[in-house]
Parts: C-alpha cells; structure tokens; sequence
C-alpha cells in the first residue's frame, strides 16, 4: 500500500510538471496577449514611471527571454503560490482562481454524489426490468441524458426558469440579496438559482451512470453465483443486492476516471450560459483575451483536479473490491 | 430468405427449456455460409432502433449534399428589412400556396422589430425557380433553388392560413416586461414602416435577417463532417499507435501509454479550448475546418488506441499470428493483414461512438467562440447567436438549429450500440 501510494504520487508529480510545461507552451505559443497590450498601454501613457513599470514586468515575466526562461519565471514562483498577475483583471491569478475553484470542485462534487445516488437505484431497477416500458423509458432518457448538448440544455432550463417561474436568472442571487449578509432567506434564493447547473450537471452524469450500472449488473445476473443463490432459496431483493449489485459496481468506480473530466467539462461551459462565478467563464475569456497566466493556472488546477480525482478513485477501486491489488498495478 | 423471428424478450433468469432452441440451430447451420461482415448486419438489422437512427444518418448527409440547394436562400443572404422576422406564415391564395409579404417596424420600447403581414403583396411559393447562386459539389455553379420566392406581379383573393397563426405580439410575447420600465402606448411615436418584397423565412431569421433554415442547412456539412474527419484522423493516429504499443511493447509501449495518459489527464474541454484558442485566427475557413478537427482528433485518438493496443495484445499470443511469422511474414503484414482486420469490427463500433463527441465537441467550441468561426456556418457557429438569453427569450427560433444536433448526436449514439452489439458474437 505505502510503496503503491508513493509510486503513484511521484507519477502524479511527473504528470504536474509535465502538464504545466505542456500548458505553458500551448497558451504562450499564439503571438500577442494580453501583457503586451498592457506595455503597449503604459508605453503610450509615457513617463518616468511607467518605463520603469514596463522594465519591471519586463523582468518579472521574461519577456524579451526565450520560452524555457519564462516558464523558469514562472514556474519557480508558481509553487510558491505566486501564479503571476491577470492584465485584463488587474489582479493577482491566485485571488482570482481560488474561490471559483472552489465553487467548481463543489458543484462537480455534488453532482457527482447525487449522480451516484440516482443511477445506482435507476440502473439497477432497470436491469431487473428489462425490455418493459419503465426500462425503455429510463432507456430513451439516458439518450437525451448524452445526446442533448449541455450549454443547450443549461440555455432550456434558463428559459423555463424565466418564463414559467418568473425567476430572474443569470446570477447566483437575486438583486436584492446581491450584497446581503448570508441568511436563510438569501439560502433559499441561492438554492432558486443553483438548481439549474446541478441538473444539468446532474442529467449527464447519471445518464452515463445508469448506463454502465444497467450494463453490469445483467452481466453479474447472467453468472452462476447468482443462479446459486437464488437456488439456495434466498429472498429475490437479496440475491440483487447483497450478491449482485455489490459485484457489479466496481465498473462504476472505474467510471469515475472519465466522468471526473466528463462533470469538469460540463461544469465550464454550462457556468458560461448561466454566467456563473466559477471557473468557466474566466478561462474561456482568459484564453480569447490571451491572458496568459490566468489560463495556464487554470488549465493547470482543474488538470490536478483530474488527477487527484483519478487517484481517489484507484484508492476507492481497492477499498471495494479486494481482489484489486494496489502494489501490482 | 425465410427469416426466422428471433425474440430477444426473454429474461436473463428465464431457466425454462427455451421453445426456440431448433430456430437458433437452424440459423447456425445458415450461418456457416454467411461471411463474418454478412453475420453482423444481419444481427444489426434485427435491432430496428439502430436500423432507424442509420437510415436517419443516411438521410441527414443527403440533405448536406444537396444543402445549398435545398435552401431557399444563400447562407449569408443578409436583409436587414427582415432583422429576426418571424417564422413565415404559408397561406393558401388563388389555389396555390402562398406568403404573404411583411411590413416592419420598430417598437421603441422594446427595441425590436414588428411585422404586420401584407396579404395584398403576397406572391406563391414557387418550384425550382432561380435564387442566389452555389456551388454544388463544389463543381457546378447553379441557381435552382427546390423552392422559393420570386419577385412579381401580387396574388389577389383572401388568404386561407394554412400554417396556425402567429400569436399576436403584443401580451405574452414579452417575457421580460417585468424587467421594463412600464410606458404608455398613447407615447408611443408613429414610425415608418418598411414594406418588405414577400421573402419566406420557413424558421425565422436572425438578427441580420439571413434564414435560419438556410443556415441550418448549410451549416449541417460542416457539422455533420467534422465528426467524420476528426474521427477519421484519430482513427489513423490511434491506430499506428495502439499497433506499435500493441505490437512492439518495451520502451515504445511505455512512452505511448504516459503519453496517453497525461494527454487524459487534462480535462478534455479546457484542452480543446487551449488548443483552439492557440490556434491562428485568420485563416480560410476550410483551413480552420481541418485545424478544428486536428483538435478534436488530438485528443480524440487515446481511447482508439487504448482499445487497439489491448486487442492486439491479446491477438499477438494467438497461434495464427505465430503461423503467420513462421511462414515469414513481416511485423508490418502481421499487422495490416493479420491484425487489423480482425479488429476491424471493434475498431467501427468504437469510432462509430467516437463521431457524436466530436460533434458535439466541434457544436460546443463553436457556440463559445473559439471553433469554427463567422462566416462559416455550422450549427455551433447558429446556436452562438442563441446565446444571449434576451435574445433567446424574445426569437426562440433561434434556438432551433439545436434541434439536428441532438437528433444527430442520438442516432449516432444508437447506432453505434446496435453495431456494438452486433459484432460481438457472444451478445445474446
């Protein structure tokens, strides 16, 4: 286990730095951005202090170096916490990211868990019933569940929200409680609103979930341990879910590797219809705007975020199914 | 053929003698006589759902090819007299189908446009009749539309609606009134209208008063290819790789694998996004067509070359590729001759699930800005403009162009599961 765990936290390591390296190139190839449109700015504006503002970050970020000493620049404060400064934000990245990370890792989290809790019980109701019509109804919805566009499905509830129950929409809170202390009555108003991108984020991860829960466990009931089990006389809701559904969720787990960037995806673009404070909007108008240290950090953290999402979900394989056996893999 | 009627209804718990027991004998000794690929359709075209969403497929990449000339109007045909005019009302007049023309106007209130129908202009919907010029297949340079509106003498008579009438645009039209500032009409001042040549807008149009339908149509041979495309480069890309991972093993299957996976490691949209974004933004639209699907296919061709890789593994201990080598084959004929193809049918079904991301990849991109870009069309590039609520909101046609994406991301979805399904033998 402790040789399993280390092995894999240096591979996850390798991975960061990689990644970052990776990460840096991509969003620093495209020529301009938004730091040189800053220079350029203070340029124009003339002035003892300016020029000296533009030698400064000048210095600060490399820019006159090649790109491996720029990435050094950055790279050698970035682990101190130091991610650089957002030139169209005017801020420093690490006050941007953090909270909106956080808000991310929270919605994606909760969506995931009440995936889980939906399709776990929906698949294996199901698999029990198949081929009758609750089995092809909860059949067809899994295809809309993966075939409708999610920033499409976000941009239907948006309209529902707004027309049938005349809520006002586009933000977390209404006006009114915009700048209010936290209270019960600005917690029901924050739940008006957050329940859009948790169903959304929500439809397609059950979708898939349901999926993969109806799969295996008509694999797991076509085995003969079942067929024993029933022999043996034991109650019906018994052999499924003692016998059956524990062996058939391993897959689920497994899952977990690519419904982790499925609900991280999701989660960016549907902040953008729904114009939500996380981190979708400001990395997709980071990356059109070029600004350049506030992409990079991103794309870096929801990475890791991935990573160590994946790394869990090994640990969790394990602790389910003993026959998983860590220190070979 | 005599088919026998196979029925997949039963339960996987049904112990009893199965009454169909001799029918799946007798289609065994048939099957001797079927070739593999022979077997596979026949198992798929027992599922009717699959047949039906391939049969849609085949008719939504007709309607592509012929898409410019089933459209009424060119893509970019912009009149601004018809900014967000409604979806055309068809009437029945003189015994011919018929629009009417519009008039339009502005609200000054609520800022956008209103149009009173004109039935004293209105002109008939004609057939074939000469349009904004194309290029069909890229080859020929026409002018013949399926249908149409020419300019011309008015028909008289009373107008039979044959489309429902359109809702008044005064009540509830409105869903934002609340969020207005409340005027009077009496303020109201008189504006001029426009009176508009009769043009027919089967789905609306935008805001610079081009037809969605048009578009929709157009845009759908960018849409409907990218997937293929992308699919097609990931297919090659994860093929030679999953093969020399597969295959070779040691240091190159090493480097592979970690390279798929930190590939994987990053989330795919924020990836696509940067690598979208990285990309030049002021080349030909066919040039940012390839280049979008070089994107989707860079990260699209690990999971091809993952499946690859383990089916070549398992294949490389089979007695017949060690025939094949002793009788001299070479590593390259091993693998195109022996190998592949008996991944073939796994390698359709996986690429077969692989064309609905790439579309709604390329859909996604599009609709923030960052994939194909105006003036192409696509139905991303559509449903950007669907993207202000406000909007949305006051012209929910413009939400339309959502509706092919779904239907095609779902066939696809079906399909590929009918061929999954039909390719393993064992499946029941």
């Amino acid at each position: 286990m402790a040789t399993f765990l280390i092995r894999r936290f240096a591979a996850m390591v390798f991975a960061v730095a990689l990644i970052s390296v990776l990460s840096f190139v991509l969003i620093e190839l495209p020529p301009g951005s938004a730091l040189d449109s800053k220079i350029a700015q203070l340029r124009q504006s003339g002035g003892e202090i300016s020029a000296e503002q533009i030698r400064a970050l000048e210095d600060r970020y490399g820019l006159n170096d090649p790109i491996h000493v720029k990435y050094t620049k950055w790279i050698s404060r970035a682990v101190t916490g130091d991610f650089g400064q957002s030139f169209t934000m005017d801020q420093p990245v690490s006050t941007l990211i953090w909270t909106r990370l956080g808000f991310s890792i929270g919605l994606s989290l909760f969506a995931l868990v009440i995936s889980w809790g939906i399709s776990i019980p929906v698949g294996v109701y199901s698999a029990t019933h198949r081929y009758t019509l609750p089995d092809y109804v909860i059949q067809v919805l899994q295809f809309l569940g993966v075939a409708i566009p999610q920033f499409l499905f976000a941009l239907v509830l948006l309209i529902f929200s707004a027309t049938v129950l005349g809520q006002e929409v586009g933000t977390l809170f209404s006006r009114e409680y915009q700048n209010e202390p936290m209270s019960l009555a600005k917690m029901v108003d924050f739940a008006k609103h957050i329940w859009i991108p948790i169903v959304v984020l929500i439809a397609g991860g059950t979708a898939s979930l349901t999926r993969i829960m109806r799969a295996n466990l008509l694999d797991v009931l076509g085995q003969q341990y079942v067929q024993t089990a029933r022999a043996k006389g034991l109650h019906e809701r018994r052999v499924i879910w003692r016998h059956a559904v524990r062996n058939a969720l391993h897959p689920l787990v497994m899952a977990l590797g690519t419904t982790l960037p499925t609900l991280i995806s999701g989660e960016v673009v549907i902040s953008i219809v729904l114009n939500l404070p996380t981190t979708g909007p400001l990395y997709i108008r980071a990356l059109i705007q070029k600004d350049m240290y506030l992409g990079v950090t991103f794309l870096l953290m929801l990475s890791i975020l991935l990573i160590v999402g994946n790394l869990l979900a090994d640990l969790l394989l394990a602790w389910v199914d003993p026959r998983v056996r860590l220190d070979e893999s | 053929m005599t088919s026998t009627v196979h029925s997949t209804t039963q339960g996987p718990s049904s112990g009893r003698v199965n009454p169909e027991d001799h029918s799946d004998a007798n289609e065994e000794a048939r099957s001797a006589e079927i070739s593999q690929w022979g077997l596979i359709w026949r198992r798929f075209s027992r599922n009717r759902l699959s047949v039906w969403a391939l049969r849609t497929l085949v008719l939504m990449y007709g309607l592509a090819v012929f898409a410019p000339f089933l459209a009424p109007y060119g893509a970019d045909r912009i009149d601004t007299n018809h900014s967000y005019a409604e979806p055309t009302q068809i009437v029945f007049l003189d015994g011919q189908l018929a629009v009417c023309a519009l008039e339009q106007s502005l609200d000054p209130f609520l800022l956008k446009y209103r149009y009173v129908d004109d039935c004293s202009r209105a002109r008939p919907i004609e057939f074939l009749p000469k349009g904004d010029p194309y290029w069909l297949f890229g080859l020929f340079k026409l002018e013949v539309h399926l249908f149409g509106i020419t300019p011309g003498e008015a028909l008289k008579g009373g107008a039979v609606p044959v489309t429902p009438v359109a809702t008044p645009t005064a009540a509830p039209a409105d869903p934002l009134a609340s969020f207005r500032v409340q005027q009077p009409d009496s303020v109201a001042p008189k504006l001029d209208t426009i009176k508009n040549p009769p043009k027919i807008y089967l789905l609306g149009a935008d805001q610079q008063g081009r037809d969605v339908l048009s578009r929709m149509l157009v845009g759908s041979q960018v849409s409907l290819t990218v997937g293929l495309v992308g699919v097609f480069l990931s297919l090659t890309i994860g093929s030679v790789m999953g093969a020399t991972s597969g295959y070779v093993g040691g240091t190159w299957d090493n480097v592979i694998q970690r390279t798929i996976e930190i590939i994987r490691s990053v989330p795919t949209l924020p990836l696509w996004a940067a690598i979208a974004a990285a990309l030049p933004r002021t080349t030909t639209i066919v040039q940012r067509y390839f280049l979008i699907t070089l994107v989707l296919s860079l990260v699209g061709w690990t999971g091809l070359a993952r499946e690859l890789r383990g089916k070549v593994m398992a294949y490389r201990s089979l007695d017949y590729i060690a025939a094949a080598r002793l009788a001299g084959s070479s590593d390259l004929r091993i693998i195109l001759a022996h190998m592949l193809p008996n991944a073939a049918s796994h390698i359709i079904v996986v690429a077969t699930l692989a064309v609905p991301y790439s579309i709604l990849g390329e859909t996604t991109l599009s609709f923030l800005g960052l994939g194909m870009l105006p003036p192409a069309v696509s139905w991303g590039v559509l449903l950007k403009d669907a993207q202000q609520l406000d909007s949305v909101l006051i012209h929910p046609w413009m939400l339309i162009p959502a509706l092919p994406v779904v239907l095609t991301v779902a066939c696809y979805f079906l399909l590929g599961d009918g061929l999954r399904d039909a390719v393993d033998p064992y499946s029941s």
